[in-house]
């Protein structure tokens, strides 16, 4: 499929990922939906610390850096105080679903207005491949040179899973594999965001995403990784829309 | 008019006159009841109290409401307030103004909830990495409790910077008469910086991050961290004077102890020893620019703080300039007047050796 996009306006410079990370396509996403919604002026994002950070100097919004693991804290302080723009936070999955998991859970059990978007690569990026809580039974890691044990480690965490505990607006897991789940994902953010300025309630989407450079794949092995052996774990879907019950 | 209030509720009113709209924090004593005040207060006032799940998430939703333009607030002790500390770093890199209350407790780890001045190094010397400073105010009453929130307030927004109000269990739970200042409005829109959206000044959005990220190339960081603790340092210490001009020892205590060292001095005075007292007001930056007007003129310098082993006696210590100091850590038990007159005397008789 040869497609020729635009850069979307809400991006000001190229980004500094890796070759093949996910990440950037996930950025861009976001800029193409803020610019169909027209809604870059009015957004305000909070990046966690992880591979998030390289963000700052690419996507053209008001944007926050927060500590590790705290974003969606920060984000529903902004949001409290500025309810009328559009709030979102950009985290690892280190980052919201390690060190971050408290205030992951509690941001969607008192329904923060935010929305939360976790890129999932299955390893903590930034600091060379460690893993991570999604990282999968077997999977090697800087971490877990033989594997991930699941005696030892515990089984992967399933975001998803644990937030429909919670009265949220909208939970889907999406991904960046291929060209149709690219679409698919750009819709879940989407909607994410429209649920988020009609007021509704926590809205969160993961985004499976490959990281060759810790996978230690070509971009194309690491995205066959993906739809070979990642889906099988993290499903996705949407799993919460708008039943939300307020 | 005059009201009778708890130093904490007082501290927590004050907090909402001054503008103060986003409350965020988590329950532990002696600080309870400023949390306990503002959930029910705050949302008459129109802003947003939010009881945490933990003190990390506290100071973090303080720090994106403040990075948005409102004031905002959190309050805790000791083993709380050690888990705040990573947010205040954060804080002080981002230059994003908020205040952080500690109400001390007593003691090491959990410690004890009775009263106590233990907090003192880890509040006054940046706890949190780095190495940063915050402007540090302690009050000594219920009305100082209301005041300094405002100027907690005012500080942190001319200087860009975290500021903490150290209190404790003594001035949080006593009762005592305040004139409650008026109330003020805060515009989140009052300054530029602040996150709401870009627009024609910031095109490619506001990037609110540590400094050394992205503002400061890397020969211009460490100047500009210099020059703005540099310019804190000079412009913002305070104090107050408790018959000094002819002491021949001063005593310097802050908070509960400044209370009972001003009993003291009146004691003191009425046998006739020259007894003062000097009270920093801000305890970082440390008054330093008062102890150099009696270094060399007085016998010696008395640090009075309820701890274990003293902790401000260094700052008194580093700040002397030769003159002796004495130190007198009262643990666990208030100060007592008569006790320092007694001393004190001791002291002035050389039958008391000085530490520094
Ligand atoms: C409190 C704290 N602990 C540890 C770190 C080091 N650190 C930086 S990034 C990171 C992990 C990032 O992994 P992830 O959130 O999965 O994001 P990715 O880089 O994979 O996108 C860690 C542990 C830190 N900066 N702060
Ligand atoms: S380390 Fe991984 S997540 Fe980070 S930029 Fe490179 S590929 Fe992306």
């Amino acid at each position: 499929m040869a497609i020729t996009k635009q850069i979307p306006d809400t991006i000001f410079a190229a980004n500094s990922f890796c070759p093949g990370c996910g990440h950037g396509i996930v950025i861009r996403l976001i800029a193409e939906v803020l610019d169909e919604m027209d809604l870059s002026d009015r957004t305000i994002g909070v990046l966690a610390v992880g591979c998030s950070c390289l963000v700052n100097r690419t996507l053209a919004v008001d944007l926050m850096q927060s500590a590790h693991g705290r974003a969606t804290a920060a984000a529903a302080g902004i949001k409290r105080t500025r309810p009328g723009n559009l709030v979102f936070t950009y985290q690892g999955d280190g980052d919201a679903i390690s060190i971050g998991i408290a205030e992951t859970l509690y941001s969607a059990q008192r329904d923060e207005k935010i929305t939360q978007i976790i890129v999932n690569n299955g390893v903590f990026g930034m600091t060379g491949g460690q893993m991570s809580p999604t990282t999968l039974v077997g999977q090697r890691t800087a971490t877990s040179e033989k594997g991930r044990n699941s005696e030892i480690n515990g089984d992967p965490v399933n975001i998803m899973k644990l937030l429909s505990q919670f009265n949220t607006a909208y939970l889907a897991r999406g991904s960046v594999h291929d060209a149709a789940n690219i679409l698919k994902t750009k819709q879940y953010i989407r909607t994410a965001f429209e649920l988020q300025m009609r007021g509704e309630g926590f809205t969160c989407v993961e985004v499976i995403s490959p990281c060759p450079t810790n996978w230690h794949m070509t971009p194309d092995q690491a995205v066959e990784r993906i739809a070979n052996e990642v889906l099988e774990v993290y499903p996705l879907g949407e799993f919460v829309k708008g039943e939300h019950q307020k | 008019m005059k009201k009778l209030m708890k130093g904490n509720y007082a501290l927590a009113e004050g907090a909402i006159r001054a503008g103060c709209r986003l409350f965020a924090g988590y329950p532990i004593t002696p600080q309870t009841e400023i949390l306990e005040y503002l959930s029910s207060h705050m949302a008459e006032a129109g802003g947003t109290f939010v009881q945490t799940e933990s003190e990390l998430a506290g100071i973090n939703m303080v720090i994106g409401a403040a990075a948005a333009g409102a004031r905002a607030m959190t309050s805790s002790s000791g083993p709380g307030f050690s888990l705040k500390q990573e947010g205040i770093s954060y804080l002080s890199s981002m230059e994003v103004p908020a205040v952080i209350v500690d109400v001390m407790r007593y003691g090491i780890g959990l410690g004890n909830v009775v009263l106590g001045q233990a907090d003192y190094f880890q509040v006054t010397k940046g706890g949190g990495h780095g190495g940063y400073k915050v402007p540090v105010y302690a009050p000594a009453s219920v009305q100082e409790n209301a005041d300094f929130v405002f100027k907690a307030f005012d500080t942190a927004e001319a200087y860009r910077t975290p500021v903490i109000i150290l209190s404790d269990a003594a001035i949080g739970q006593m009762m005592g008469s305040v004139e409650l200042p008026d109330p003020i409005e805060h515009d989140i829109n009052k300054f530029d910086w602040t996150l709401k959206g870009r627009d024609a000044r910031h095109p490619t959005g506001r990037k609110m991050t540590d400094v050394i990220y992205y503002d400061y190339a890397f020969d211009d960081y460490d100047p500009h961290i210099r020059a703005r603790y540099a310019k804190m340092h000079d412009e913002l210490q305070e104090w107050e004077e408790v018959e000094t001009e002819d002491a021949e020892l001063l005593m310097v205590a802050y908070g509960i102890s400044s209370r009972v060292c001003k009993e003291a001095v009146r004691l003191a005075r009425g046998e006739g020893i020259k007894a003062g007292l000097l009270r920093p007001i801000t305890l970082w930056p440390f008054p330093e620019k008062a102890m150099t007007k009696f270094n060399g003129r007085i016998k010696g310098y008395l640090s009075v703080e309820m701890n274990a082993c003293g902790q401000m006696v260094e700052d008194v210590a580093l700040h002397a300039g030769g003159t002796k100091v004495y130190s007198d850590p009262t643990g666990r038990k208030v100060a007592d007047s008569e006790d320092l007159v007694a001393l004190i005397k001791d002291i002035l008789a050389g039958k008391i050796e000085e530490v520094f």
